[in-house]
């Protein structure tokens, strides 16, 4: 990013999209920790970036990477602070820490596997004390949802990888609906209810669409969603543990590789204009 | 916005130093004050679940019915009956609570608390029946009577057969139960129903029902409410305490706030601090369009500050079903277990579906706690620090009112005639920075 002066917004406008993704993920912080009770502390947040990023840093120079840059890891900084919750100051920063080095060492067929912020929640309900995620925190305001649709469609059609968002949506919404309301009889507010959750968008439009880390053949992406889309509902609602969504893509990572080498397709670039190539 | 920032900073930094507590507990706002109430202990370790059901039932006795989808087909000694007290003593140990301190005389810093005061409860209404007469089942799977309650376990096929089936047993089920019994059918659920038993209810020699209680395995973390909402005709409150060994537990599926809390208001409300709660809580109700469920209480049951009554002893907590404690030895605050309440005031529109709870791993200690700061009896005259003080007094008692008109929705004008407090008499000159200078 350079300073534009006069020129900012036509320039971020022209910039990378992950700018974007940035700019409404900062707001949806600010608007979960002052309007919506996340109890997230200020210094958490602050924690969770210098973590991240001085890791980012760290591993730039051990791995001499000049052309790459800070965009990714401040977007997975602010995924942590959305998702995760903690009544320790040291679990945030530790689990940005965590995900940051995965980005460098976990990489089969030389890209990195994992979504870091779907690693970094993964880790911290599995392996870190008074770590937990509060999936109900957003409220099932329609205006939230609604909002985060639009934010969200903005970003996937830039990053043109808005086809998984939908087919995850498609397939999980036809699994709902064909068993819990067709085949259970739950009435269809009970539907509405579910989807209308804040954690379930964030999720389609934020995580499952990170373009770095989801099969680069278009066929492979409809498998890799209907394979998250089972796997989360097999996870909540059949065996009533709860995050289904963030287990359900964790778990179906570990078939992305499998999917590139049977679906062939050139690597994700980020259309960017800052200079910054992942 | 900065001071809710800056406020959870507080609140870090004030349990990080684990403070202690030096105000008086003066009145809670128990469950009492609610109509139509339903409260429900839980009680929950791995797949393990132990729920206490308060009867608070009015009616004839012979017209009541309970039914509530069970996981399995329960034995006999899976089913129990509980004892009120306990629920009382839960209640008031979870309560929201008010408490005071009295300002030190600021010309002679040493402090010196005074005694502790108390305030009468203020009396509320008594509360009305709860909802619970509901339908049942067609394959009578066992048959049971336990205390006072006549029990049947169904599982049924159809819920049109189910619900037929009820009426046809003499259970005054309302119309259209069967559309809401199918969900649970088709997941294979049993259903517990209970009635009177008129013989062994005169036995017991008292009117009201006991508490029923049963015990069952499931992966499942929820708590039926859809069913109690058939016949409902306005919103509903539910009090659910949630005993668990870890951490503090949420609403899976609906939005969990934390009440605001640890406010100052004015010491006016002593006398009428269960009208205060009840707008405070209708207040916060409506924001949320009744869409949320409201955290009450959080705490380790081994200890309180300031306590609103005595924790549960041991042998309370196991007869509230908390089945991991070993012995009487582990009291104190380290004791394995935890104590939630929510508080839950829904109607059918805004909660469609029944209510999944996890136990998180946050452990950080929540109270609805409000404070009372009684002035200094003193004049400006006496030192010059009480002069400054007389200055921080009238400010702290203008932030006093409208936080109180935010909390309740009550007039600021109403609540400063109230407090004795003429609309800001020298307001704008004290805030003038050249008074300073000459």
């Amino acid at each position: 990013m350079k300073y534009h002066g006069g020129y900012f917004i036509y320039t971020v406008r022209k910039s990378d999209i992950r700018l974007w993704q940035l700019l409404i993920m900062a707001s949806l912080l600010l608007v979960g920790v002052w309007f919506r009770d996340f109890s997230l502390y200020p210094a958490q947040i602050i924690f969770t970036f210098a973590a991240g990023l001085i890791t980012q840093a760290i591993f730039l120079r051990l791995f001499k990477l000049k052309q790459h840059g800070f965009l990714s890891a401040i977007i997975t900084c602010f995924g942590l602070c959305l998702l995760l919750r903690s009544s320790t100051l040291w679990v945030h920063p530790a689990v940005a820490s965590l995900v940051m080095a995965s980005k460098f060492l976990i990489r089969p067929q030389g890209a990195h596997l994992f979504n870091p912020a779907n690693l970094g929640v993964v880790l911290g309900l599995t392996f870190f004390p008074e770590t937990w995620v509060t999936s109900g925190q957003w409220g099932q305001d329609l205006t939230t949802a609604l909002w985060l649709i639009a934010a969200g469609f903005f970003i996937g059609r830039n990053a043109k990888r808005l086809d998984i968002t939908a087919y995850f949506l498609v397939f999980y919404a036809s699994l709902f609906l064909l068993i819990r309301v067709v085949w259970y009889g739950y009435t269809l507010p009970v539907f509405f209810h579910q989807f209308q959750n804040g954690a379930l968008l964030l999720f389609a439009f934020f995580m499952i669409s990170d373009p770095m880390t989801i099969p680069r053949h278009h066929k492979a992406r409809i498998l890799h969603a209907a394979v998250v889309a089972v796997l989360a509902y097999i996870w909540q609602y059949q065996l009533y543990w709860n995050q289904g969504i963030i287990w359900g893509l964790f778990w179906a990572t570990f078939l992305v590789p499998l999917w590139n080498h049977l679906f062939p397709a050139p690597r994700y670039q980020w259309q960017a204009l800052s200079g910054e190539h992942t | 916005m900065t001071t809710r920032l800056i406020f959870l900073l507080l609140t870090l930094l004030i349990s990080q130093t684990s403070q202690a507590f030096c105000g008086f507990y003066v009145a809670k706002a128990d469950a009492s004050l609610y109509n139509q109430a339903s409260q429900v202990v839980m009680t929950r370790k791995d797949d393990k679940t132990v729920l206490s059901l308060m009867n608070d039932y009015q009616g004839e006795l012979k017209d009541f019915a309970l039914v509530v989808p069970v996981p399995q087909v329960l034995t006999e000694g899976q089913i129990h009956i509980g004892d009120a007290k306990l629920f009382k003593h839960i209640d008031d140990f979870t309560s929201p609570r008010l408490v005071e301190y009295h300002d030190e005389d600021p010309c002679s810093p040493p402090v010196m608390y005074e005694k502790m005061m108390s305030a009468p409860m203020p009396t509320a209404a008594m509360p009305q029946k709860a909802k619970s007469d509901k339908s049942l089942g067609v394959t009578v799977e066992a048959e049971y009577t336990v205390g006072e309650y006549d029990i049947v376990i169904l599982s049924a096929k159809e819920s049109d057969g189910l619900e037929k089936w009820l009426q046809a047993s003499g259970y005054k089920i309302p119309k259209g139960a069967s559309s809401a019994l199918k969900p649970y059918i088709k997941q294979n659920l049993k259903f517990f129903v209970a009635k009177v038993n008129l013989k062994e209810q005169s036995k017991t020699g008292s009117k009201f029902l006991r508490p029923l209680q049963f015990a069952f395995e499931s992966p499942k973390f929820m708590l039926p409410i859809r069913l109690g909402m058939i016949n409902a005709k306005g919103p509903q409150d539910l009090l659910v305490y949630i005993l668990t060994e870890k951490g503090r537990v949420e609403s899976s599926n609906y939005q969990t706030l934390k009440l605001p809390s640890n406010m100052d208001i004015p010491v006016y409300i002593k006398d009428n601090f269960a009208d205060f709660y009840k707008a405070l809580f209708e207040t916060q109700v409506k924001k949320q369009n009744l869409r949320a469920v409201f955290t009450e209480y959080f705490w380790n049951m081994g200890w309180c500050d300031p306590c609103a009554s005595e924790p549960l002893s041991p042998e309370e907590l196991k007869q509230l079903g908390v089945f991991w404690l070993e012995g009487n030895s582990q009291q104190g605050m380290g004791m394995p277990v935890q104590v939630t309440r929510l508080h839950v005031r829904y109607t059918p529109d805004s909660f469609p579906e029944d209510l999944s709870f996890q136990e998180t791993r946050d452990t950080e200690n929540f109270q609805g706690r409000y404070v009372l700061r009684h002035a200094w009896q003193g004049k400006p005259e006496q030192c010059e620090a009480a002069k400054t003080y007389f200055e921080q007094l009238a400010k702290r008692h203008e932030q006093e009112a409208k936080t109180l008109a935010e909390l309740t929705g009550w007039e600021l004008s109403d609540i400063k005639k109230k407090m004795n407090l003429t609309d800001a008499p020298d307001k704008e000159s004290t805030d003038q920075w050249w008074k300073k200078i000459w």
